[in-house]
Protein backbone atom coordinates (compact mmCIF):
# COMPACT_ATOMS: atom_id res chain seq x y z
CA UNK A 1 0.00 0.00 0.00
CA UNK A 2 2.74 2.44 1.06
CA UNK A 3 4.80 1.17 -1.86
CA UNK A 4 2.06 1.80 -4.41
CA UNK A 5 1.20 5.19 -2.94
CA UNK A 6 4.84 6.29 -3.18
CA UNK A 7 4.90 4.96 -6.75
CA UNK A 8 1.85 6.99 -7.70
CA UNK A 9 3.29 10.13 -6.08
CA UNK A 10 6.57 9.69 -7.95
CA UNK A 11 4.71 9.14 -11.23
CA UNK A 12 2.57 12.24 -10.64
CA UNK A 13 5.52 14.50 -9.82
CA UNK A 14 7.45 13.07 -12.78
CA UNK A 15 4.54 13.92 -15.07
CA UNK A 16 4.14 17.42 -13.65
CA UNK A 17 7.88 17.94 -14.18
CA UNK A 18 7.54 16.91 -17.81
CA UNK A 19 4.70 19.42 -18.29
CA UNK A 20 6.50 22.28 -16.48
CA UNK A 21 9.68 21.66 -18.45
CA UNK A 22 7.85 21.71 -21.79
CA UNK A 23 9.06 18.20 -22.62
CA UNK A 24 5.52 16.83 -22.93
CA UNK A 25 5.47 18.72 -26.23
CA UNK A 26 7.24 16.72 -29.00
CA UNK A 27 7.83 19.86 -31.04
CA UNK A 28 9.96 21.26 -28.21
CA UNK A 29 11.97 18.03 -27.96
CA UNK A 30 12.54 18.10 -31.73
CA UNK A 31 13.68 21.74 -31.35
CA UNK A 32 16.50 20.37 -29.18
CA UNK A 33 17.34 17.52 -31.56
CA UNK A 34 17.51 19.91 -34.52
CA UNK A 35 21.01 21.32 -34.02
CA UNK A 36 21.37 22.28 -37.67
CA UNK A 37 18.24 24.44 -37.55
CA UNK A 38 17.29 27.01 -34.92
CA UNK A 39 18.39 25.17 -31.78
CA UNK A 40 16.38 25.14 -28.54
CA UNK A 41 18.77 23.99 -25.75
CA UNK A 42 15.94 23.63 -23.17
CA UNK A 43 16.15 19.82 -22.98
CA UNK A 44 19.75 20.04 -21.75
CA UNK A 45 18.56 22.24 -18.87
CA UNK A 46 15.85 19.69 -18.00
CA UNK A 47 18.48 16.94 -17.86
CA UNK A 48 20.79 19.13 -15.79
CA UNK A 49 18.06 19.97 -13.27
CA UNK A 50 17.04 16.33 -12.92
CA UNK A 51 20.61 15.07 -12.61
CA UNK A 52 21.55 17.64 -9.92
CA UNK A 53 18.81 16.20 -7.68
CA UNK A 54 19.54 12.66 -8.86
CA UNK A 55 23.24 12.85 -7.95
CA UNK A 56 22.33 13.71 -4.34
CA UNK A 57 19.64 11.03 -4.18
CA UNK A 58 21.97 8.29 -5.48
CA UNK A 59 24.77 9.39 -3.15
CA UNK A 60 22.34 8.86 -0.25
CA UNK A 61 20.92 5.63 -1.72
CA UNK A 62 24.33 4.02 -2.22
CA UNK A 63 24.94 3.95 1.55
CA UNK A 64 21.67 2.19 2.32
CA UNK A 65 20.51 -1.41 2.09
CA UNK A 66 16.91 -0.52 2.90
CA UNK A 67 14.83 2.39 1.59
CA UNK A 68 13.35 4.98 3.95
CA UNK A 69 10.10 3.00 3.87
CA UNK A 70 12.02 -0.17 4.73
CA UNK A 71 12.05 -1.86 1.31
CA UNK A 72 15.07 -3.54 -0.28
CA UNK A 73 17.12 -1.23 -2.48
CA UNK A 74 16.89 -2.55 -6.05
CA UNK A 75 19.77 -0.77 -7.73
CA UNK A 76 21.13 -1.96 -11.08
CA UNK A 77 24.05 -4.35 -10.71
CA UNK A 78 24.88 -4.81 -14.37
CA UNK A 79 27.44 -2.24 -15.45
CA UNK A 80 28.59 -3.96 -18.61
CA UNK A 81 28.22 -1.99 -21.80
CA UNK A 82 26.80 -4.77 -23.97
CA UNK A 83 26.15 -4.46 -27.68
CA UNK A 84 22.42 -4.61 -27.05
CA UNK A 85 22.54 -1.41 -24.96
CA UNK A 86 24.08 0.45 -27.89
CA UNK A 87 21.91 -1.11 -30.61
CA UNK A 88 18.70 -0.76 -28.59
CA UNK A 89 19.48 2.86 -27.75
CA UNK A 90 20.20 3.61 -31.41
CA UNK A 91 16.82 2.17 -32.42
CA UNK A 92 15.20 4.21 -29.66
CA UNK A 93 17.01 7.35 -30.88
CA UNK A 94 15.63 6.94 -34.40
CA UNK A 95 12.08 6.57 -33.07
CA UNK A 96 12.61 9.54 -30.74
CA UNK A 97 13.81 11.70 -33.62
CA UNK A 98 10.94 10.61 -35.88
CA UNK A 99 8.13 11.54 -33.47
CA UNK A 100 9.69 13.66 -30.72
CA UNK A 101 8.21 11.26 -28.15
CA UNK A 102 10.05 9.14 -25.61
CA UNK A 103 8.07 6.90 -23.21
CA UNK A 104 7.40 9.39 -20.35
CA UNK A 105 6.21 12.37 -22.40
CA UNK A 106 4.13 10.06 -24.62
CA UNK A 107 2.22 8.79 -21.57
CA UNK A 108 1.69 12.36 -20.34
CA UNK A 109 0.39 13.42 -23.77
CA UNK A 110 -1.88 10.37 -23.72
CA UNK A 111 -3.25 11.53 -20.36
CA UNK A 112 -3.88 14.93 -21.94
CA UNK A 113 -6.15 13.17 -24.44
CA UNK A 114 -3.91 13.66 -27.46
CA UNK A 115 -5.06 11.15 -30.09
CA UNK A 116 -1.64 10.93 -31.74
CA UNK A 117 -0.10 10.00 -28.40
CA UNK A 118 -2.62 7.17 -28.06
CA UNK A 119 -1.45 5.77 -31.41
CA UNK A 120 2.22 6.24 -30.46
CA UNK A 121 1.80 4.54 -27.06
CA UNK A 122 -0.16 1.63 -28.61
CA UNK A 123 2.68 1.13 -31.12
CA UNK A 124 5.27 1.43 -28.36
CA UNK A 125 3.52 -1.26 -26.29
CA UNK A 126 3.34 -3.43 -29.44
CA UNK A 127 7.10 -2.90 -29.83
CA UNK A 128 7.66 -3.96 -26.22
CA UNK A 129 5.58 -7.09 -26.80
CA UNK A 130 7.63 -7.86 -29.92
CA UNK A 131 10.76 -7.54 -27.77
CA UNK A 132 9.38 -10.09 -25.26
CA UNK A 133 8.54 -12.41 -28.15
CA UNK A 134 12.08 -12.15 -29.62
CA UNK A 135 13.62 -12.66 -26.17
CA UNK A 136 11.68 -15.86 -25.72
CA UNK A 137 12.51 -17.01 -29.22
CA UNK A 138 16.20 -16.42 -28.56
CA UNK A 139 16.04 -18.21 -25.21
CA UNK A 140 14.25 -21.12 -26.86
CA UNK A 141 16.85 -21.27 -29.65
CA UNK A 142 19.68 -21.22 -27.12
CA UNK A 143 18.13 -24.03 -25.10
CA UNK A 144 17.54 -26.02 -28.27
CA UNK A 145 21.17 -25.46 -29.21
CA UNK A 146 22.35 -26.78 -25.86
CA UNK A 147 20.11 -29.86 -26.00
CA UNK B 1 27.76 27.87 -36.16
CA UNK B 2 24.88 26.74 -33.98
CA UNK B 3 22.04 29.25 -33.96
CA UNK B 4 20.03 29.42 -30.76
CA UNK B 5 16.25 29.71 -31.02
CA UNK B 6 16.04 32.44 -28.37
CA UNK B 7 12.28 32.85 -28.76
CA UNK B 8 11.70 29.17 -27.91
CA UNK B 9 14.44 28.71 -25.31
CA UNK B 10 12.92 28.45 -21.82
CA UNK B 11 15.83 27.80 -19.43
CA UNK B 12 13.92 28.67 -16.25
CA UNK B 13 10.94 26.40 -16.88
CA UNK B 14 13.25 23.67 -18.20
CA UNK B 15 15.39 23.77 -15.06
CA UNK B 16 12.34 23.89 -12.76
CA UNK B 17 10.71 20.96 -14.56
CA UNK B 18 14.01 19.10 -14.48
CA UNK B 19 14.27 19.59 -10.71
CA UNK B 20 10.74 18.14 -10.36
CA UNK B 21 11.70 15.14 -12.49
CA UNK B 22 14.79 14.70 -10.32
CA UNK B 23 12.64 14.95 -7.20
CA UNK B 24 10.29 12.25 -8.53
CA UNK B 25 13.24 9.96 -9.28
CA UNK B 26 14.73 10.72 -5.84
CA UNK B 27 11.46 9.93 -4.04
CA UNK B 28 11.02 6.68 -5.94
CA UNK B 29 14.61 5.69 -5.20
CA UNK B 30 14.71 6.67 -1.54
CA UNK B 31 11.17 5.53 -0.60
CA UNK B 32 10.85 2.39 -2.76
CA UNK B 33 14.46 1.63 -3.59
CA UNK B 34 13.88 1.58 -7.32
CA UNK B 35 15.02 3.29 -10.51
CA UNK B 36 12.34 5.52 -12.05
CA UNK B 37 12.69 4.18 -15.59
CA UNK B 38 9.47 4.61 -17.52
CA UNK B 39 10.13 2.04 -20.26
CA UNK B 40 11.05 -0.57 -17.63
CA UNK B 41 8.03 0.19 -15.45
CA UNK B 42 5.68 -0.07 -18.44
CA UNK B 43 7.49 -3.00 -20.09
CA UNK B 44 7.50 -4.98 -16.84
CA UNK B 45 3.71 -4.93 -16.90
CA UNK B 46 3.75 -7.06 -20.04
CA UNK B 47 5.32 -9.98 -18.17
CA UNK B 48 3.82 -9.34 -14.75
CA UNK B 49 4.70 -11.14 -11.55
CA UNK B 50 2.24 -11.23 -8.69
CA UNK B 51 3.78 -8.56 -6.49
CA UNK B 52 4.68 -5.95 -9.03
CA UNK B 53 1.48 -5.25 -10.91
CA UNK B 54 -0.14 -2.76 -8.53
CA UNK B 55 2.83 -0.41 -7.99
CA UNK B 56 3.60 -0.35 -11.73
CA UNK B 57 0.03 0.62 -12.52
CA UNK B 58 0.08 3.17 -9.66
CA UNK B 59 3.22 4.84 -11.07
CA UNK B 60 1.77 4.95 -14.59
CA UNK B 61 -1.57 6.24 -13.26
CA UNK B 62 0.30 9.09 -11.55
CA UNK B 63 2.16 9.88 -14.75
CA UNK B 64 -0.90 9.72 -17.00
CA UNK B 65 -2.94 11.54 -14.33
CA UNK B 66 -0.48 14.46 -14.18
CA UNK B 67 -2.05 16.39 -17.09
CA UNK B 68 -5.51 15.67 -15.64
CA UNK B 69 -4.44 17.07 -12.25
CA UNK B 70 -2.77 20.01 -13.99
CA UNK B 71 -6.01 20.95 -15.72
CA UNK B 72 -7.79 21.29 -12.37
CA UNK B 73 -5.61 24.33 -11.73
CA UNK B 74 -4.86 25.77 -15.17
CA UNK B 75 -4.88 25.00 -18.86
CA UNK B 76 -2.23 22.70 -20.30
CA UNK B 77 0.60 24.09 -22.42
CA UNK B 78 0.30 23.06 -26.08
CA UNK B 79 1.23 19.54 -27.19
CA UNK B 80 2.19 19.76 -30.86
CA UNK B 81 2.59 16.46 -32.71
CA UNK B 82 3.50 17.14 -36.32
CA UNK B 83 4.36 13.56 -37.26
CA UNK B 84 1.65 11.75 -39.24
CA UNK B 85 0.07 8.48 -38.11
CA UNK B 86 2.26 6.10 -40.18
CA UNK B 87 5.41 7.79 -38.82
CA UNK B 88 4.04 7.61 -35.27
CA UNK B 89 3.46 3.86 -35.64
CA UNK B 90 7.01 3.24 -36.89
CA UNK B 91 8.45 5.56 -34.21
CA UNK B 92 6.42 3.87 -31.47
CA UNK B 93 7.58 0.40 -32.53
CA UNK B 94 11.24 1.53 -32.59
CA UNK B 95 10.96 3.22 -29.18
CA UNK B 96 9.22 0.16 -27.70
CA UNK B 97 11.68 -2.45 -29.00
CA UNK B 98 14.75 -0.22 -28.61
CA UNK B 99 14.19 0.88 -25.02
CA UNK B 100 13.48 -2.66 -23.84
CA UNK B 101 16.47 -4.07 -25.73
CA UNK B 102 18.67 -1.36 -24.19
CA UNK B 103 17.04 -1.78 -20.75
CA UNK B 104 16.15 1.88 -20.47
CA UNK B 105 15.15 5.18 -22.02
CA UNK B 106 15.58 8.90 -21.30
CA UNK B 107 14.50 8.44 -17.68
CA UNK B 108 16.21 5.19 -16.69
CA UNK B 109 19.49 5.72 -18.56
CA UNK B 110 19.37 9.48 -19.16
CA UNK B 111 18.29 10.79 -15.76
CA UNK B 112 18.85 7.95 -13.28
CA UNK B 113 21.81 6.28 -14.98
CA UNK B 114 23.78 9.48 -15.38
CA UNK B 115 22.90 10.43 -11.78
CA UNK B 116 24.50 7.23 -10.55
CA UNK B 117 27.49 7.79 -12.84
CA UNK B 118 26.97 4.57 -14.79
CA UNK B 119 29.16 4.16 -17.87
CA UNK B 120 26.58 1.80 -19.37
CA UNK B 121 23.92 4.51 -19.11
CA UNK B 122 26.28 7.18 -20.46
CA UNK B 123 26.88 5.03 -23.55
CA UNK B 124 23.12 4.45 -23.89
CA UNK B 125 22.37 8.18 -23.55
CA UNK B 126 25.03 9.20 -26.06
CA UNK B 127 23.71 6.54 -28.47
CA UNK B 128 20.07 7.63 -28.43
CA UNK B 129 20.98 11.32 -28.43
CA UNK B 130 23.29 10.85 -31.42
CA UNK B 131 20.68 8.94 -33.41
CA UNK B 132 18.02 11.47 -32.40
CA UNK B 133 20.18 14.28 -33.80
CA UNK B 134 20.93 12.32 -36.98
CA UNK B 135 17.29 11.36 -37.54
CA UNK B 136 16.03 14.94 -37.19
CA UNK B 137 18.86 16.16 -39.42
CA UNK B 138 17.93 13.68 -42.13
CA UNK B 139 14.22 14.46 -41.93
CA UNK B 140 14.41 18.24 -41.70
CA UNK B 141 17.51 19.10 -43.67
CA UNK B 142 18.14 16.27 -46.13
CA UNK B 143 14.56 15.30 -46.89
CA UNK B 144 13.33 18.83 -46.20
CA UNK B 145 10.18 17.86 -44.32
Amino acid sequence: MKYSFASMLAGLIFGLGLIVSGMANPEKVLGFLDIAGLWDPSLAFVMAGAIIVGLIAFAVARKRTLSFLGFNMKLPTNNHVEKRVVIGSMMFGVGWGLAGFCPGPALVALGAGEMKAVVFVASMVAGMLLFEFFERLELFARKAGEA
Amino acid sequence: MIEIAWSQFTPGAALAGGLLIGLAAALFLLLNGRIAGISGILGGLLTPTRNDIVWRIAFLAGLIGAPVAWQLASSLPPIEVNAGYPVLVVAGLLVGIGTRYASGCTSGHGVCGLSRLSLRSLVATLSFMALGFVTVFVIRHLMGA
